[in-house]
């Protein structure tokens, strides 16, 4: 593991820059759903690869944290490691990459399969964080559909697709309502996640770095994904078992493995599915 | 006589040093059709524009059911526009959303308004669909595929659906052939018996106004200088702008 590195201060950002960030979490968390501008600096890796959620990480970490980042539920892929080593060498910080052992959770696209508890904190990274933004290019209109509860447009887009494809076909960055209030993008995760942010015991936090938004979920709070009396929200998952530990009730990815149409569905959350192994093998012994 | 559904007084508003309404008074009573005529540049879009709470005006005020519509927050007036009122816009693609099927256009003040089934949604799209004389099978079709006259069609049912009390209408036959025109008139005034709508529409349109209107509100440059039932206006005209407008219309 590499050491701390000299010279910056704790977690990277200057003091002053954490305050106005916490100040604008304070007030996401007081108005659950509720898009909160903040002044985003640049931070030393390009938008899009999570700016937003390493600034909301940075100014809520504490020496004591333990950290976990995953990136499409894994890892060991390069942001995740990246975002790690960042925040090992700029705030000495442990890192995990169990789930059950980290009290902030870094998550780019992804909630963990494990049930988050009470004295964690997820934080999403968020490309775009206005829900209606396909639909009203306009912002300063947006704010006002926000402001006024107008939200007929996102029910006139899954009209279109149940028009279309007979079925609501938006299979992640699936549209919620937090608290029976605000309309909310919970970022690009899997429609199969949504359920998984309604009463969640964690903190959710979300951060969006190119478009300088934060927003929050505090505990226990209502999510309810947007859907038609009689076209209910369905959870949608490929409907294999895990290829290594056989779980038939997580969210799996595809991976091709030869050019002659092999695949394999495997876990995206690559903790939850090594101690779903280490499990079956304890069990073998 | 019943109170009015719609009145305004004194309405006066200006463009810099261009009057475009000069002391306006006018109203609607339930079930009512009026007809706003008068030549381009008369005043009659911004009208209907105050009227409809789009626009303030530098004096007067304007009464719905006795709510003094200019003093209400914004939150209440776009509740009165997708429920109690509707707009039917000169272009239909003001009206419209080009980029989402007919059903789905006649559907959003519905859902809008809180309708959460997709079945019901649906079924009152097409049964809109049928009064407006489209066919059930361009449900799913984009408005852009869609000619003139069933634009503007499409836009009158996604305002009606709803069912709202008053319609607001700014030359809904403009730009459109004249068997189109008729035909589109034609529904126009059936709908507005059946569902006992009141309508204020705007036109230059003398013939249309006479077919359509109970009542007549000739407009120049931004004063009412003649008003009355529409027959007595366009058969006994008073004013010399009037006599001239009806005097210019052309005879098949």
């Amino acid at each position: 593991m590499s050491t701390t590195l000299e010279g910056y201060n704790f977690a990277y950002l200057d003091e002053a820059t954490k305050r106005m960030i916490r100040r604008a979490l304070l007030k996401a968390v007081a108005i659950p759903g509720h898009q909160i501008p903040f002044g985003a600096r640049e931070m030393p890796l390009p938008y899009g690869w999570g700016t937003g959620g390493i600034q909301v990480t940075a100014a809520i970490l504490g020496p004591t944290d333990t950290l976990k980042v995953i990136d499409q539920g894994a890892d060991d892929t390069t942001n995740a490691i990246s975002i790690r080593r960042f925040f090992t060498r700029v705030a000495g910080v442990a890192t995990t990459e169990h789930t059950a052992e980290a009290t902030v959770v870094q998550t780019r696209h992804r909630i963990p399969e494990r049930l988050l508890r009470e004295d964690q904190i997820i934080v999403y990274q968020v490309p775009q964080p206005e829900p209606l933004s396909r639909l009203e290019p306009r912002r300063t209109e947006t704010k006002r559909l926000h402001a006024l509860a107008d939200y007929g447009l996102m029910h006139v887009r899954l009209y279109e697709d149940i028009a279309r494809f007979g079925h609501i076909a938006k299979a992640y960055d699936y549209p919620v309502m937090v608290n029976g209030r605000y309309l909310m993008s919970p970022s690009p995760i899997p429609a199969f996640d949504n359920p998984k942010m309604h009463r969640m015991a964690a903190l959710q936090l979300f951060g969006a770095g190119r478009e300088k938004r934060i927003y929050a979920i505090p505990p226990y709070t209502d999510v309810r994904s947007l859907d038609f009396e009689d076209h209910p929200f369905r959870p949608i998952r490929a409907p294999h078992a895990c290829a290594l530990c056989a779980s038939t009730d997580t969210y799996l990815d595809e991976v091709i493995t030869d050019d002659a149409g092999g695949r394999l569905f495997v876990c995206s959350d690559t903790d939850h599915c090594a101690e779903r192994q280490a499990t079956a093998q304890e069990a073998a012994e | 006589m019943t109170t009015p559904l719609l009145d305004a007084k004194g309405l006066t508003l200006r463009f810099g040093a261009i009057p475009a309404l000069i002391d306006v008074d006018i109203d609607i009573t339930a079930g009512e059709v009026v007809a706003i005529v008068g030549e381009s540049g008369s005043g009659k879009t911004t009208l209907l524009r105050v009227l409809s709470g789009m626009m303030a005006p530098d004096a007067g005020s304007v009464l719905w059911r006795g709510q003094d519509v200019l003093a209400m927050g914004e939150a209440a007036r776009r509740r009165l526009m997708r429920t109690e009122w509707g707009y039917v816009h000169q272009n239909p693609r003001d009206g419209l959303r080009l980029a989402v099927s007919a059903g789905g256009n006649v559907g959003e003040r519905l859902m809008a308004v809180g309708a959460r089934h997709y079945g019901n949604i649906r079924g009152e799209a097409l049964s809109w669909l049928a009064k407006v004389e489209i066919d059930a099978d361009r449900i799913d079709d984009l408005p852009r595929t869609f000619s003139g006259g069933m634009q503007q069609r499409l836009q009158i049912a996604r305002t009606l659906v709803t069912q709202p009390k008053l319609v607001f209408m700014d030359e809904p036959t403009g730009g459109l052939d004249v068997s189109v025109q008729a035909r589109l008139l034609d529904l126009i005034r059936s709908l507005s018996r059946e569902l006992g709508l009141s309508v204020l529409i705007v036109t230059h349109d003398i013939a249309a106004a006479r077919l359509l209107a109970d009542r007549i509100l000739v407009m120049r440059r931004g004063v009412v200088v003649e008003q009355g039932l529409t027959d007595r206006v366009l058969d006994d005209p008073q004013h010399p702008y009037t006599q001239l407008l009806v005097s210019s219309v052309l005879a098949a």
